[in-house]
């Protein structure tokens, strides 16, 4: 790590504060960047991260408070100001044309380009700034061709075309292979060691002790504190984060795995775009156990999901639920048959966002006794089922007749938890259950989950979260490519490094014998 | 060969209209923005052109005066669709509605009136090439406008840095706009030039192919333009094929009839919007086995910079 020029200021921000419609998404928060130094922004999901560094980058303006570039105090009303005054963010969800090559994508935007586009001088730079930067990428190449991996690099290249010297990367590794994020961690190295700025947003508590020089930690959009990292540990940050000392322990009972009860047998589905997600892919859950599945995002996850939940349409193979083959029956049949299915797309597939809590928590039984008679519902029955569940998930509302969509989002899930688990159902698919949640509501719907499990209930789980799922699941499946890499008995005493390799497109065996540990396989 | 030049030459003709509707509105949906008041904006352009070139004499002066109408109303339509975010479908089809009536009222005076309009101008050598010479050389300067017109486009929209930047905005707005695009001005302006063109394509009708003007004379060709933008997938070249194949239908079921048969005229006169019935169908058959690479992946849809997800 390189010492930083502690006089030179890149970036200054003092005392901004935006709302969003009644809430307050910064209150009042202090920023800045040194040249050559990476300054992490550490928080947990909704601290308020995102929304600082999208004023820095003129996609929000503050509603008050004062930012200085090199100086000069500026006020950008886009993104354009912000690019002109050497700022470049990387967003989560990258800012890229998919249906566009790399190096169109590349210039959009860049002032002082000729109308028509002189083309070997863009590929000349790009090449130039890949070799540099260690980012190598085809320019000619399409972008939804592309992995995620080197769609964040495109991205970038993008800011680095443009000359930023001060860059935000908005949690980069959250899309990455360790492995990836460790070559990302190499390139950040140096673009500070040539004086660039690199703000980095996390929660990684990890990443942030190992890449950054200093450490500004934000809670529910508050400013808490700015730190030296050379003199804090993960500890005081983990505080910092939280507000108090939260141990997080998942209490778990040992499993007692019964007969399979999901089970798929060579299945091969597509993807949106009409290509393979999953390949041929055989997995099972049993009675009482929880399955991870691991991967990094795109990997055919999502679909595997649908294709048991009779969204996606299964191209050859067989979907088996207690012994009942579902494949491609009816969305309806399947529920019947006994899955039960928790969506990453809460307010798209999971509930009905303009509908109110009894209508929602109602959408998978109106045509079953008692809350449907001879073709009609007996409101009573709906209103008595949901004011149960409100009351034994806690979800805080002002009443059972509020539109979904004004709940937040760990309300949501609680809800969308009760109206699934309420009456211990036989197959559940979680998909990425505490994604977006705080620490309290991502306890409660874990603690959820594992007492469907312990009431024999086969959980299949997919998240992005490796600690969740290292803690939650019996056993772990890796998913790469639509495929599985390999099935680990006892996960939580697995070499990281292996299941990186596993994430990488690397087979169980081969990935444990690298990592220099016996697998224990399935 | 004797049968095929007349048709040929008919299907430029009167495909012309429809190539220039198409051509604008692929214009306006690439930067994301759905107009459907091809219709109504090709009436108006038509009754622009007629009403310019008959009382100044010059039929350009009439194309020109057409295309300022259409401009006119593109701004109409981007004002309610970007500024106040409005439902494009509804806004373009208000358009249609509006520029049927008003046409059909301004061009009461009109009726039965004809003009010199634009004259054929065979071009030299070119038109001397056996079938392609009399088929696309033997025309009205405006339908060698459109030829251009087309192989423009095909070069601005790969080649040029607004070309990308228009199609940057249609596909992923939002991207645009982080990149320091404005999507609310590019917005803006190729809509209101898209516009232009749809107008210059009704003036086609009035000033050069029939060189008069009829209540209604467009007769529905705005639609098919509509259509032909998802047959050409937003494609320059495709769609001059799509408008002269439809252009070439028309001619068809008039020479038919003109032959004397014995199918109704009805049903013959049916055929061109019983093809776009047939294109739509193959599209969207197609469209289930995979995405469509050109279609703008944000058309239709608003933009707010502030919108959280």
């Amino acid at each position: 790590m390189g010492t930083p020029d502690p006089s030179r200021l890149l970036v200054r921000m003092e005392k901004i504060t935006k709302r969003f419609a009644g809430v307050t998404a910064n209150q009042e928060v202090d920023f800045d960047v040194r040249a050559g130094e990476v300054h992490a922004l550490l928080g947990e999901n909704g601290a308020g991260k995102s929304t600082l560094m999208s004023v820095l980058y003129g996609l929000y303006r503050p509603d008050s408070g004062t930012l200085t570039v090199g100086g000069r105090e500026v006020s950008f009303s886009s993104p354009r100001d912000a690019i002109t005054a050497g700022i470049g963010m990387v967003h989560q969800h990258f800012m890229l044309i998919p249906s566009q090559t790399v190096w169109e994508n590349m210039i959009l935007g860049v002032d002082g380009l000729p109308s028509v586009l002189p083309k070997r001088a863009i590929h000349d730079r790009i090449e130039e700034l890949s070799q540099r930067y260690g980012l190598a990428v085809d320019p000619d190449a399409r972008i939804w061709q592309l992995s995620i991996g080197e769609q964040q690099r495109v991205a970038i290249l993008q800011m680095l075309y443009r000359r930023a010297n001060i860059l935000v990367l908005d949690e980069p590794t959250a899309v990455l292979t360790p492995q990836e994020a460790e070559r990302l961690f190499e390139t950040v190295r140096q673009m500070t060691s040539e004086g660039h700025g690199v703000v980095f947003i996390s929660h990684k508590m990890a990443e942030v002790m190992g890449l950054s020089n200093r450490v500004t930690i934000l809670r529910k959009g508050r400013h808490v504190g700015t730190v030296d990292t050379a003199s804090t540990t993960k500890e005081k940050l983990a505080e910092m984060m939280v507000g108090q000392k939260m141990v997080f322990k998942i209490e778990k009972k040992i499993s007692s795995p019964g007969r399979p009860i999901i089970e798929c047998e060579s299945v091969r589905a597509l993807n949106d775009r009409g290509f393979p997600a999953i390949a041929g892919l055989t997995l099972s859950v049993r009675e009482g156990e929880i399955l991870g599945i691991a991967g990094v995002a795109g990997n055919g996850q999502a679909e595997l999901c649908e294709a048991i939940a009779g969204l996606r349409r299964v191209e050859s193979g067989r979907i088996l639920i207690n012994g009942a083959d579902l494949t491609n029956s009816l969305p309806k049949k399947i529920i019947d048959g006994g899955v039960h299915y928790i969506p990453a797309d809460r307010k798209g597939t999971g509930l009905v966002p303009n509908m109110n809590i009894s209508e929602n928590s109602i959408l998978k039984r109106y045509w079953n006794k008692p809350v449907s008679k001879r073709g009609f519902i007996v409101w009573r029955e709906v209103f008595s089922f949901a004011r149960d569940l409100v009351s034994r998930y806690s979800v805080s509302t002002p009443s059972i007749g509020t539109p979904v969509r004004n709940l937040s989002g760990g309300n949501l899930q609680k809800l969308m938890l009760g109206r699934e688990l309420s009456d211990s159902p036989k197959a559940i698919i979680a998909a990425h259950p505490t994604w977006g949640l705080d620490v309290a509501a991502t306890k409660f719907v874990r603690e959820q989950l594992l007492a469907a499990r312990d009431v024999g209930g086969a959980v299949l789980l997919v998240s992005e979260d490796l600690d969740e799922l290292l803690a939650m699941s019996d056993r772990l499946a890796v998913m790469f490519k639509g495929e599985v890499m390999g099935v680990i008995e006892n996960p939580a005493g697995a070499p990281i490094e292996a299941i990186g390799l596993m994430m990488a497109g690397t087979r169980m065996e081969e990935a444990f014998a690298s990592a220099g540990k016996e697998g224990r396989s399935a | 060969m004797e049968i095929l030049v007349p048709i040929l030459t008919a299907a430029v003709r009167s495909g012309t209209p429809i190539l220039y509707a198409t051509l604008g509105e692929i214009v306006t949906e690439k930067g994301g923005i759905l107009n459907l008041g091809l219709e109504g904006i090709m009436l108006l352009g038509a009754y622009a052109g007629f009403a310019v070139s008959y009382s100044t004499g010059n039929p350009w002066l009439g194309v020109a005066g057409a295309f300022c109408v259409g401009m006119i109303l593109g701004l109409v339509h981007s004002f309610i669709c970007v500024t106040l975010k409005g439902n494009q479908v509804v806004s373009g089809l208000a358009m249609t509605m509006f520029g049927t009536g008003a046409s059909s009222i301004l061009g009461r005076d009109y009726v039965g009136v004809t003009i010199e309009g634009l004259h054929r101008f065979p071009i030299p050598l070119l038109s001397d090439i056996p079938v392609v010479g009399p088929a696309f050389f033997r025309h009205d300067a405006l339908i060698y406008c459109s030829y251009g017109l087309v192989v423009f486009l095909c070069w601005f929209f790969t080649s040029t840095r607004q070309g990308l930047y228009l199609r940057a905005t249609g596909d992923n707005p939002r991207a645009a706009d982080a990149m320091g695009i404005s999507v609310a001005r590019t917005r803006y302006f190729y809509t209101m030039i898209g516009a232009g063109i749809v107008a210059v394509g009704g003036a086609h009708m009035s000033v050069a192919y029939t060189k008069m003007w009829a209540e209604h004379m467009t007769a529905g060709r705005g639609w098919i333009a509509v259509a032909l933008v998802i047959f050409a997938i937003w494609h320059p070249a495709r769609a001059a094929f799509g408008a002269y194949l439809f252009g070439g239908v028309e001619a068809f079921q008039l020479r038919l009839q003109a032959a004397g048969t014995t199918i109704p005229a009805p049903i013959l006169m049916m055929l061109p919007y019983l093809m776009t019935i047939a294109v739509l169908l193959f599209i969207s058959i197609r469209k289930g086995k995979g995405i469509i690479f050109g279609a703008p992946a944000a058309l239709g849809l608003p933009f707010f910079r502030e919108e959280r997800d």
